[in-house]
This record gives structure tokens, sequence and C-alpha cells, in this order.
């Protein structure tokens, strides 16, 4: 099925270098989207706060969940942004502050205080020069708290704007995924579609919501409200292709400095989604994170499940017809 | 400088926190004492963000999208009927499945619209058509389909115009089938694992529970000696029902243990007593009225509790990481 698919022009699947093009903009600009870098975010929500005040997103509930910082939970109508906070008992990639003073018989030494105790040596040459480093080495309890900002995903094959029934996802000619507040009808089929766990339904408005990847902002040349308030730049905006090249060159460096655990999640035009849109570089497994591992959009098996209806509904016609084959 | 901008010559002012490198200022470089930061032995378990689902649950509401399934097989497949009862002189299984396919069709409008999060806005449906929209492609089924079940109903009751109402039964019966299983293509073009991963199957399921329910009404409200097709439809349905579904539960693996627990297990155990009981009970025959009543009443509420039980399921699925995690794990390590 796959082969029928890229017959096609890959419209339900696999990789579409043109996405805007293919959704019919003659002249679009280059696709846009952002590289959440994980390894430099630190938690302090401002993209959450960002998103919210430019967008005018309600208030969602104050609640705490004991979820380490998280009191977002997740993705949904009302929050766009949401910052993950996951503490693990893991040395952070490649610290090694060099105090584990191995070679030191502490009890040795205490059984000589009081008597004639030799003045202390020199520190150890692994030693860092000038700066210590509050962590504790290797063998002892370590944490390490992973940071990451999730956002809509903005998939080349994005199943909520696939099955939307009324044309309230539309596809930007950025190559983004946007609601049309004014179409939707709140059938929420799209929530259902969505393999992520990204766009909801508001309570109290009856219709869906998203990120638009500020489609506002866009228009008129600036950068998304969350990008723009990252204070590491863990969030980066722009050209897809440019940002996919920066992210593997920071895998690579990252890689070289022994934070083996990095990895990106979501740049690969090969996967199920045809590549998102909005991309990450994370230090542990995507499920981690609340992510799924390898998510495909359900409108890939689109032609075999009309297929298989159409056979059901020939075998309920063949059915019927076999009852009344016979007069009683 | 405390911001930075994309510009059409790529990024000015970009901040250097972005280059920083985990773990750099404690001067270790390179992996010197030869421990992995990853555990060389997989998880027995898969991981997951405290224990939250990935997917959002879908926001139908139970009563109107698995009633809607429910009716709208109802639906189709008794304009089957009404079709074949009119076209080889059996009036009496040909009236009934003519309301029935009216009513169940008046009342699966009604449910959609209530479960829309804006119902005035209802006819946006028929803004666009989407073949990739499997509601798209239903919305304009139903379209087509009521007018002609509603017509073919009239013409029944008053008993005016006829040759319209016939000609409005042949035609519903066209559409009919598709009604009965395009809902499975709802369920299944969705990220929720124990509605997708039955994709192929699941057609069949609804298909089956269309010509039980169909058959049950035309079997309680039909005269006997005209009762013949309802009755080889009750049992030829139980079988494709019960057969396919059985193969869908063997094929899904892990996503089909939501159809095996609490709610959706006590659903599915009673629609296949109800329906194996029904069938058995549509090939007494006699004049006692009572067995085809009983018959067609347990029919009915199998296929209902049927497409509760496969909805409630669906639902449960979404809502456990499990079954969205570990799947797409196991494929990740088999490729």
């Amino acid at each position: 099925m796959r082969d029928a698919d890229e017959g096609r022009g890959n419209a339900l699947y696999g990789p579409q270098p043109d996405v805007s093009g293919a959704a019919g903009y003659p002249d679009a600009p280059p696709r846009v989207g952002f590289f959440t870098d994980t390894s430099v975010c630190i938690g302090c929500k401002a993209c959450e706060v960002a998103c919210k005040e430019w967008n005018a997103i309600p208030a969602d509930g104050l609640g705490l969940t004991g979820m380490s910082y998280d009191n977002t939970r997740g993705l949904g109508a009302d929050s766009w942004r949401h910052v993950a906070f996951v503490e693990q008992r893991r040395p952070l990639g490649g610290q090694e502050p060099g105090v584990a003073h191995d070679d030191v018989d502490v009890f040795a030494a205490a059984s000589r205080l009081g008597t004639d105790a030799p003045a202390p040596g020199p520190a150890p040459e692994t030693a860092p020069a000038e700066r210590i480093s509050p962590l504790s080495p290797e063998g002892r309890t370590e944490l390490r708290w992973l940071m990451s900002s999730d956002v809509c995903k903005h998939c080349t094959h994005a199943a909520c704007l696939d099955v939307c029934p009324t044309g309230a996802l539309f596809r930007t000619e950025f190559g983004t995924v946007v609601v049309q507040e004014d179409v939707c009808n709140g059938c929420g089929y799209c929530v259902s579609a969505c393999p992520y766990g990204v766009i909801d339904q508001r309570e109290d408005d009856g219709r869906v919501w998203k990120c638009t990847l500020c489609y506002d902002r866009l228009g008129v040349g600036m950068e998304p409200a969350c990008a723009k308030s990252c204070p590491t730049d863990s969030i980066q905006f722009g050209p897809l292709e440019e940002l996919r090249e920066r992210a593997r060159e920071r895998v690579a460096r990252l890689h070289a400095a022994g934070v083996t655990d990095a990895r990106l999640y979501g740049e690969s035009p090969d996967d199920g989604v045809g590549g998102a849109g909005a991309f990450f570089l994370l230090l542990d497994e995507p499920e981690v994170y609340g992510l799924p591992p390898d998510p495909v959009v359900t409108t890939r098996d689109l032609p075999g499940m009309w297929r298989h209806a159409a056979v059901a509904a020939a075998s309920l016609v063949a059915l019927a017809a076999a009852g009344f084959a016979r007069r009683p | 400088m405390s911001e930075s901008d994309v510009t059409r010559d790529g990024v000015r002012d970009a901040r250097p926190g972005r280059e920083a490198m985990t773990g750099v200022h404690a001067g270790r470089r390179g992996r010197r004492r030869g421990r992995s930061e990853r555990p060389m032995v997989p998880d027995a378990e898969f991981a997951s963000y405290y224990g939250l689902p990935v997917l959002n649950k879908p926001t139908w509401k139970p009563l109107d999208i698995a009633g809607y399934l429910y009716l709208g097989g109802l639906a189709g497949a008794s304009s089957l009927l009404a079709a074949g009862g009119q076209l080889t002189g059996r009036p009496g299984l040909a009236a009934p499945a003519k309301l029935g396919a009216a009513g169940a069709v008046s009342l699966s409008l009604a449910a959609l619209v209530h479960d829309l999060g804006r119902p005035a806005r209802f006819l946006n449906m028929l803004r666009v058509f989407k073949p990739t929209s499997p509601m798209s492609v239903g919305s304009w089924l139903l379209a087509g389909y009521a007018p002609l079940a509603l017509t073919a109903a009239a013409t029944e009751v008053t008993g005016r115009y006829r040759p319209v109402g016939s000609a409005a039964t042949v035609a519903a019966a066209f559409l009919g089938p598709a009604v009965a299983t395009y809902t499975a293509v709802l369920l299944s073009d969705t990220a929720v694992p124990s509605w997708h991963e039955g994709y192929r199957e699941l057609p069949y399921v609804f298909a089956g529970s269309a010509a039980t329910a169909a058959s049950g009404l035309a079997l309680a409200a039909a005269p006997a000696a005209q009762a013949g097709p309802a009755r080889r439809l009750a049992v030829l349905g139980a079988a494709l029902e019960l057969g396919a579904f059985r193969v869908m539960k063997r094929r899904m693996g892990l996503v089909a243990e939501p159809f095996e627990q609490g709610r959706p297990r006590l659903l599915l155990r009673a629609a296949e007593l109800l329906t194996t009981g029904g069938a058995a009970l549509a090939l007494l025959r006699g004049r006692d009225r009572r067995p085809a009543l009983a018959a067609g009443a347990a029919l009915l509420t199998g296929s209902a509790a049927l497409r509760f039980g496969v909805f409630h399921a669906g639902v449960a699925s979404a809502e456990d990481p499990a079954y969205t995690v570990a799947p797409q794990r196991e494929r990740l390590t088999a490729s």
C-alpha cells in the first residue's frame, strides 16, 4: 500500500518536500517550524506564558499535580505549549566533577586524628581547577532533571487536517496547520485523530483549539511568541530546512561532548507523519516526555479502510440477497 | 541584546545560551569509566510521562456516537430488507423495515447534531467534500440517504405517490449498506489504538451487527409468513459479526485487551450471548409470536451492546498510554 500511496504523490503518507505547494500554494514561502532543543531548556515556562498572553487563551484552572514543576499536565485546548519536567535518578550526560576522592581512606585518616595528622595534600589532578560542581560523583544518588517544551507538531501529513469534515483545519502558506475558529463546528474528529494528543475541545466553547504557530505573527514577519520569549533559545523558529541542519550539528556536538543520549525526534521526513514541522532534541526516549515513540498518521491506512468498508457493504448486500434467495 | 530575529538572511542576534554544553564546565569530555548512560537491558515495561495518556481522549458522547453507530447500522440494513421485501412481494416485511429505517436515521441525525460542540453549525458538514474525512463522506451519505429513507416511509404511511416511494426504497437500498459500514471507517480513521488497529475487520463486524439489528426489528414486526428473509439474515449476520470480531481480536494483539476488560467486556459478552441467542430463536417457527418477539428484542439489544462495547473499548485504549506506547516501541525495536 505504501507503494500505491507514493504513486499518488504522497498525499497521505511519506516524504513531502513541498507541503504548501501540495496544498495549493503556487509561490509559497519556505516552510517554517520549531526546533525545540531540550538540552538547554531551563523549565522557566516563559513559552507557556507568552503563548497564553499573545493568543488570549483562557485560564484552565490552577492545580498542583505533584509531577515535579509541571502543573500544566499536557497540551490541550487551553495549553498550546507545555513544559514537561522529568526527574530521573541518572547522572547528567557527561558530568564528572572529579571530586570523588576514591583514593582516600577516611577511616584510616580518622584514626590518626588528634595525634599527628599530616597536612592535607594537594588536590587530586582530576579535580577541576577553579569551579566545583555541586553534583555528586558517580556511584551516589544523582538526579537529572529533563525539561522539554512540547507543542503542536504541524505534521507534514496532519491527521487532524485530513479528517476535519468542515474544512476548518487548513494548511497555511507557511506549511503549518491552523484551525479556523469561525468554521469549526466542534465535531471532535481531530481530537481522536491526532497521534500526539495535541488538539482538544474547549468545554464551554465547543470548538477545538491548538497552536497556530502564531499565524498572525508570521504574516507580518514576526517569530512566534514562544520562540521570541525563550531566554535560552531552546525554542528556535525558522525555515524548517535550516532548523534541521542546525539540529543535526547540535546533536553531533553533544555526542562529541559525551552526551550520547541526545537524539532528534520528529525531524525525519521518512517517519510516520512525513516529518514534523516542530521537532525536538531529546535526552531520553520520547515516551519519557509523554511523546509517542513512533506515531503514524492514521490516514496512511485510509485507502485500505475504504476498501474493506466497500467489501463489507457488498457482503451485507450479499447476505440480504441470500436471505431473499429462497421463498420460505 | 536580548532578542533574536529570523530574517531572510538567517537568524540575527541569536543568544549564546543555545550553544551551551551539558556538563562541559565540569571538565569531562568523553567517557572514561566505560559506564554507559543508558541501561543495556531494555526496560521490561514501557516508559511514560507520569502515567498520563499520550492521546487526548475522544470528546464524543457515548450515547450520541455509539448510539449513532447502532442506529446507522439498523437504518442501512433495514433499507435492504425494505427493498427486498418490496421486490419479492412481501409488503408485511417491507413496511416495518421502511419505518424502522426512517425512524433510525432520524434519530441518528439528531444524535449527530446533538454531539457537536456547536450544533448550530451542523450545516458546515456540507461545506466541503473530503474523501480523506470519513465524517465528511458520512455526512454526504446521510444527506443523500435520509431523504430517500424518509420518502420511502412517508409514502408507505400515507399510501400516496407509491411509484415515488418504490423508487426511493430501491435507491435507499443502494446507499444503506454504505451507511451501515462506513461507521467502521469513522472509528478506525483515528489514533485511538483499539479502533485503528481493527480497521481490516471492523467494517465486517459492523455489517454483521447492522444485519442482526435490522432483522431483529423485522422479525419482531413482520408477520411470520413473510419474515423468512429476516430469519436467514439474522443467522448470517450473527455469524459474520461474531466471526469477524474473533479474527479482529486475534490480529490486534495487545490493543485487543481493552475489549476484554471492565465495561467493554461486559457489553461485548452480552452482545455475544444476545446475538447468538437471538439468531437461534429466530430459527424457531410456529404460530406463537413470542419467540419471534424475543428474538427481535435480543438481536436489537445485542447489536446495540456491541456498538457500545466497541466504543468504550476504544476510549479505554486512548486513556492508557500502554496501548499507544508499547506497540510503537515494539515496532521500533523490530525494525
